[in-house]
């Protein structure tokens, strides 16, 4: 040893703990807002602050029992469902396709698959406003649908080609060898092998439609308000704990859904375990 | 096996037809695979690559004179620019003014007027106003004698301008430049200049997020990355919980935490550390906050999908060698982890640029960024031509930016999640 070990070790545990310390900071301050604005959900005063002058769900009653909110809530689960439905049935169809054969451009067309990710929301938004606005489908839950669609489908061709990676294409060529028609391949082989990417992306898909905002602040009247629009207005009229309330249970759609990919990514590593 | 016989005729009977049979089958598989990614991309064709095309034909489309002035728009193109356009445009002017006006359309054709001359407005309506049915003369004459400024060739020429089928005002506004009386492009007066100011901020918002999410997410992915897997899963929870927690929520979250009355500041009091509440939100440094944790995620995820698939023995040689750890790190660790540095920084930074909801809800007036502006053109002042022009800025440096990340990165490296 070139140098005393006693000062090297003592140097590197401190650069060790130091190391621990700055990254628990770092992530501490990545979920600081969730640890903040839960437990604010349930004060029974009327201000966000600590201490809470007591526990309570009056903000969840006044959520469940205030008509806008209602309304944006039932708009929001509509157009999210909707867009979820359309955006895994296109995406899916695309990514089939594009393992299927070598097309054309591959990276151009990835590409603008997935720009609709990069591209500012705002031009997004524009687009649409202009363009929807002669057919009638501004105001319209159809046309926040139409527009939340293109948000989406990015989501849903990346989780499925990547499922789609490591599927073996000589399983179709065994089930239509064995006289199974097309569909019943794509029933009883591909759709069950690649369903845990589908599932995904359709998960990111309707988290995607139900947190979008800017889009829905052009595309939607009083009547077609959403819950991230409706959240929109308070934070900027007047911040109450019924947002606190609204947040968290945005926050517990999160975690639910966080809670199914890894069940999913679980389940896909021991079908590949077992593969193995 | 035996090689085939070449030269039997059977053999290369058979050879050939297998090999029209293969590329009968392969050109099959890519029209079905071209029927299954057909869907998709008329639909992004429809709902997403027309609206933009839509937007971007917005920012140079010059509709107004010619809806509320059609035959005066029309007969104007034909003037050489010399003396005055003859009478007959100016009869044909004077008849579309007067029933502009009658009809409150004016307004838009005036306003229009006034992006190229401020003056526009008030000579448009009180020639409206004072304008006879009949002329006195000739309307050369009559249009004169209300306002000098009809007399001048410059006000013909600005009119004429106006009522060109496409204009680039918008987009050279968008860049802080104008054309003068001749129709040469020069820089804006200083009152008007405030675009490329804009769009610098924007950038430098960016930079400074971006320089941020680095020094935080660093750390943090190494750690991760030098972790056993099962533990560390657990702590990419807390990056992915807030990943996947709704944009508004962490936005109105900051708010709550960081405004006047907020917890950090009764916190800051309640310990003593301040006895006035500090001003943390509705300026830069809210913004800065909140942005960096919104994008921190995107930072963290590419670096430690890197880091994850580096070998450790290039550590344990470099330490071998003698290099302390500091030296082994700088000069081995660091290098080999460009690649995720350039992802993430380059995600993050084409994320920042476009943002929007963030700095309008937690930055003050000198914090709102490019689009905001392009928000604020459309629905507040009703200026589409401008809010298209910056749209079209915004979009092209957004374009360059991913254009650079494909090719350096990959498109296939855009995983979110």
């Amino acid at each position: 040893m070139a140098r005393p070990a006693g000062h090297a070790s003592f140097a590197m545990r401190l650069g060790h703990y130091g190391l621990w310390a700055v990254t628990l900071l770092i992530l501490f301050f990545l979920i600081l807002p969730i640890l903040i604005i839960v437990p604010l959900s349930f004060s029974a005063g009327t201000f966000l602050t600590f201490p809470l002058p007591g526990l309570s769900l009056r903000w969840y009653q006044e959520f469940f029992s205030s008509g806008p909110w209602q309304l944006a809530l039932r708009n929001s689960l509509i157009v999210a469902s909707a867009t979820t439905v359309l955006a895994t049935v296109l995406g899916t169809l695309a990514a089939l396709g594009m393992t299927r054969a070598r097309l054309p451009a591959p990276t151009l067309l990835m590409g603008l698959i997935v720009s609709p990710m990069v591209v500012p929301l705002v031009i997004v938004a524009v687009g649409v406003y202009f363009a929807y606005a002669p057919f009638g489908l501004t105001g319209s839950l159809l046309g926040l649908t139409l527009a939340h669609t293109v948000l989406a489908v990015p989501f849903v061709v990346i989780t499925v080609s990547a499922t789609l990676q490591g599927f073996d294409p000589n399983q179709i060529r065994a089930g239509a060898s064995l006289g199974a028609p097309p569909a019943t391949v794509f029933f009883r082989i591909v759709l069950p092998l690649i369903l845990p990417g589908v599932i995904s992306g359709a998960l990111f898909a309707f988290v995607t439609s139900f947190d979008e905002v800017v889009v829905a602040l052009f595309l939607t009247g009083p009547a077609e308000r959403t819950l991230p629009r409706q959240m929109f207005n308070g934070i900027r009229e007047n911040i109450s704990p019924i947002i606190a309330a609204a947040a968290s249970m945005l926050i517990l759609l999160s975690v639910l859904l966080l809670t199914v990919l890894e069940l999913l990514r679980r389940r896909n590593e021991r079908l590949r375990g077992i593969k193995a | 096996m035996a090689a085939p016989a070449v030269g039997s005729g059977g053999a290369a009977l058979t050879g050939r037809s297998l090999q029209r049979q293969l590329q009968r089958s392969n050109r099959l598989r890519r029209l079905q695979a071209a029927a299954l990614v057909a869907p998709l991309l008329l639909y992004l064709l429809l709902f997403f690559l027309w609206p933009i095309a839509g937007m971007l034909w917005r920012s140079i489309d010059n509709p107004e004179l010619r809806q509320v002035m059609p035959q005066t728009a029309s007969l104007i193109q034909g003037w050489e620019g010399q003396d005055l356009p003859d009478e007959a445009v100016l009869a044909s002017f004077a008849a579309e003014l007067r029933q502009s006006y009658q009809d409150k359309t004016l307004a838009v054709a005036a306003k229009r007027l006034a992006y190229e001359s401020p003056g526009f407005r008030s000579l448009m309506f009180a020639a409206a106003r004072a304008l006879p049915e009949t002329p006195e003369g000739s309307w050369r004459a009559t249009l004169t004698g209300l306002d000098p400024k009809w007399g001048e060739p410059l006000t013909w020429a600005i009119i004429q301008r106006a009522a060109a089928p496409w204009t680039p005002i918008y987009l050279l506004a968008a860049i802080d430049h104008r054309l003068d009386a001749n129709g040469g492009i020069v820089a804006a007066p200083a009152d008007q200049a405030i675009y490329l100011g804009i769009f610098l901020r924007t950038f430098w918002i960016a930079l400074v997020v971006t320089v941020l999410c680095l020094l935080l997410g660093y750390p943090v992915a190494y750690q991760l990355a030098a972790l056993p897997p099962r533990q560390s899963n657990l702590l990419l929870i807390l990056v992915l919980l807030p990943f996947w927690t709704s944009l508004l929520v962490r936005t109105a979250a900051w708010v709550v935490l960081l405004q006047r009355e907020g917890v950090i500041n009764d916190l800051l009091i309640k310990l003593g550390l301040i006895g006035e509440p500090l001003q943390l939100v509705y300026n830069r440094f809210g913004v800065y906050v909140a942005m960096t944790h919104i994008l921190l995620p995107f930072m963290i995820l590419p670096l430690y999908s890197v880091m994850r698939g580096l070998p450790p023995h290039y550590m344990r040689a470099a330490a071998s060698l003698g290099a302390g750890p500091v030296r082994a790190f700088w000069r081995v660790y660091l290098p080999q982890t460009v690649p995720g540095i350039g992802a993430g920084c380059l995600l993050v930074f084409i994320l920042a640029i476009g943002y929007y909801i963030t700095p309008a809800l937690i930055g003050g007036a000198n914090d709102q960024m490019v689009s905001y502006f392009v928000a604020f053109f459309t629905n507040q002042t009703i200026n589409w031509g401008m809010a298209s022009a910056l749209g079209a800025v915004l979009l092209l440096a957004t374009l360059l930016l991913f254009a650079l990340y494909a090719r350096l990165v990959g498109i296939d490296r855009l995983k979110l999640g």
